[in-house]
């Protein structure tokens, strides 16, 4: 009964703050639509400036999407590469390649990188090719009579398949599901922090003391009236961010909102329990970088793998670590609900003992 | 008489900063009992002892012959605390349908006490707006109308009067003592001296200590003095010694 009148009257709040309610629920998905035109953009075509080059070469690497430019003699290409805003300078004197890069983002001064390497490789291979017939024609005539078979010499073809993904994924793709687990956490954590925190600052926390009620009503009350506005809030960012924005879902839509929903209760509890911390908003903003951000880093963002042993285990005390793992798999690798149920179960569970502590954090306020 | 509010040897210390000291205190069934002293003396401290809302650090609280803390004491306490503790964001009658629902009572009693509490306290007509837009003194008197909702037989009303003008603070008075004729225990904290002459019972409070207890009337025939503020100037000089009149 009284969960039920603290439900409500933390529902009749929430209401009314416009404000925040906007900001739960609006926030989450401007972000994820910045990030979704920011990261999937396509990279623009580079600028490669070239001195005697020959044509074959031109073509290849114009088919690569690289924009040429021809320059017949190059005095200094550290200076023209920024006089002309060029991304790189390719430069073949005889046998010698010079390849100068600006490496002002080093992704993609990697990718031209790579371009230009696959370029030389493949006009080689095919001038090999072509000598290797001239030769064998070459011997055929000076040897008549001899029938030469060769087979005739090819670029072999080279296809490249997927397990994940396709070749038109972009980091997004890989990067959203972390994301948009992350919002859901981080605004859940943000809001529901906040709210129970004004409740301590203006002392109706301690007044509410003087009645009646139990700790764990407090505690359940505000998960539930809290919790209702975080299911929402979860749907929304699900169906924005897989409907709207078309972010890879591989797996099924109802898992996704399953795990978000689980991080939304973790996040949810971790807010309501730090708060007890905290004696100002300020100081709720400062668990910020010390209890969300790093979660995101161990959210799957970076490879686990290459993480030092220590690291994993800090890893594997953050609930973003299972959501993240979680999310991935079902968004982007279209695993089911059978090889994400461990991770559930782990965000159940802290849950649980979240919810004892948040119990046990009130004993603050009074001791039964 | 039964007493309704018992203290043996309560103290209470902030880390090393001592706030009450070896406090006894006796408060029958049906009476004003008046806790005085300046601002900083420890009564807020005292009372949230009373309630349970904290702990005492030494010594024993009694309520209601039932030991605190106790869950189930809190239905029979209305504690008014001294910082209005209200929600801003929600109207008059929403604070208190809601404090209403924390307690024991049916819908139809919910409904007339809130009226009740609310006519009390002459805030009928401004139930509907949010509370963020009371002033001062509203605050006070929901505050005090949030304390009566439950209909408990005892009050603890912390300097229930600070804020509020005089018309009203004689009506708030008028309304203690038909409480109190209707057999309700108040206990009220208080820093002003004329308010004091209005209680049965008088504990004179500083530095966490009762300097001097008894009724109004026999604090002044045994200093031989005739106003209280003059009472609580003569105990407080010679604290050490055993004040105890009555
Ligand atoms: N939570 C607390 N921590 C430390 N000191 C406190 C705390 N609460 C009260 N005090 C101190 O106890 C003393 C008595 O305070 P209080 O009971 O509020 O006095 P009163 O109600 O008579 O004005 C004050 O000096 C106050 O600073
Ligand atoms: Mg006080």
């Amino acid at each position: 009964m009284r969960t039920i009148a603290l439900v409500k009257r933390v529902c009749i709040q929430m209401v009314r703050d416009k404000r925040t309610l906007a900001l739960m629920m609006v926030a989450p998905l401007v972000i994820l639509t910045l990030l979704h035109f920011l990261l999937s953009s396509d990279t623009t075509t580079p600028k490669l400036g070239v001195n005697g080059v020959e044509e074959s070469l031109i073509n290849e690497l114009k088919e690569k999407e690289i924009e040429i430019i021809q320059y017949d003699q190059l005095k200094n290409p550290d200076q023209l590469i920024k006089d002309e805003n060029l991304d790189a300078i390719l430069q073949l004197e005889g046998d010698q390649i010079d390849l100068t890069i600006t490496n002002d983002d080093p992704s993609k001064a990697k990718v031209l990188q790579t371009k230009v390497l696959q370029a030389i490789s493949t006009v080689n291979a095919s001038e090999q090719a072509t000598n290797l017939a001239n030769l064998v024609e070459d011997i055929g005539r000076q040897l008549p009579n001899t029938p030469i078979y060769l087979p005739q010499a090819k670029v072999p073809e080279f296809n490249t398949s997927y397990i994940y993904g396709s070749s038109d994924t972009t980091f997004f793709d890989q990067l959203s599901p972390i994301l948009v687990g992350f919002f859901v956490f981080f605004f859940v954590f943000l809001i529901s922090g906040i709210g129970l925190l004004r409740e301590r600052t203006t002392g109706t926390l301690d007044r509410l003391m003087a009645t009646p009620i139990q700790r764990r009503d407090i505690v359940f009350g505000y998960l539930i009236g809290y919790g209702f506005f975080a299911i929402i809030q979860t749907i929304i960012v699900v169906f924005y961010a897989t409907k709207i924005l078309d972010i890879m879902l591989v797996g099924s839509l109802w898992n996704v909102i399953l795990i978000n929903l689980s991080l939304a209760l973790v996040a949810l509890l971790l807010g309501i329990l730090l708060s007890a911390f905290a004696n100002s908003e300020f100081q709720m903003m400062q668990f910020i970088p010390i209890a969300i951000i790093p979660q995101v880093f161990f959210a799957g963002i970076l490879p686990f793998e290459g993480m030092p042993e220590w690291m994993q285990l800090v890893a594997k005390c953050m609930p973003m670590y299972y959501g993240g793992n979680a999310l991935v798999d079902v968004m982007y690798k279209g695993l089911g609900l059978s090889d994400i149920k461990n991770e559930l179960f782990v965000l159940l569970g802290f849950a649980l003992v979240f919810i004892v502590l948040n119990i046990l954090a009130l004993k603050k306020y009074r001791k039964i | 008489m039964t007493s309704t509010i018992v203290l043996e040897q309560v103290s209470k210390s902030f880390g090393k900063k001592t706030v009450l000291n070896n406090i006894n205190i006796n408060v029958d069934a049906g009476q004003i009992f008046g806790l005085i002293g300046p601002s900083g003396s420890g009564k807020t401290t005292l009372v949230k002892i009373i309630v349970g809302m904290d702990h005492p650090s030494a010594g024993q609280v009694q309520v209601l012959h039932t030991q605190v803390p106790n869950l189930g004491l809190l239905q029979s306490i209305g504690y008014m605390a001294q910082a209005d503790a209200l929600y801003n964001d929600l109207t008059g009658k929403e604070n208190l349908a809601f404090f209403a629902s924390l307690y024991k009572l049916n819908k139809e009693s919910q409904k007339k006490r809130i009226a009740y509490a609310a006519d009390l306290v002459e805030l009928t007509p401004h139930l509907t707006k949010k509370v963020q837009n009371y002033s001062g003194g509203m605050k006070r008197r929901l505050s005090l109308a949030i304390a009566l909702i439950h209909d408990p037989p005892i009050l603890i009303l912390d300097e229930p009067t600070v804020g509020i003008d005089p018309e009203l603070r004689k009506s708030i008075w008028e309304e203690i003592n038909r409480l109190k004729n209707n057999g309700k225990t108040i206990l009220i904290t208080t820093h002003v001296m004329d308010e004091a002459e209005k209680c049965d019972q008088l504990a004179m409070v500083r530095d966490g200590e009762i300097i001097s207890n008894g009724s109004p009337k026999d604090l002044k025939n045994h200093y031989n003095i005739n106003s209280l503020e003059e009472v609580f100037l003569k105990a407080g000089g010679k604290k050490h010694e055993n004040n105890r009149i009555s």
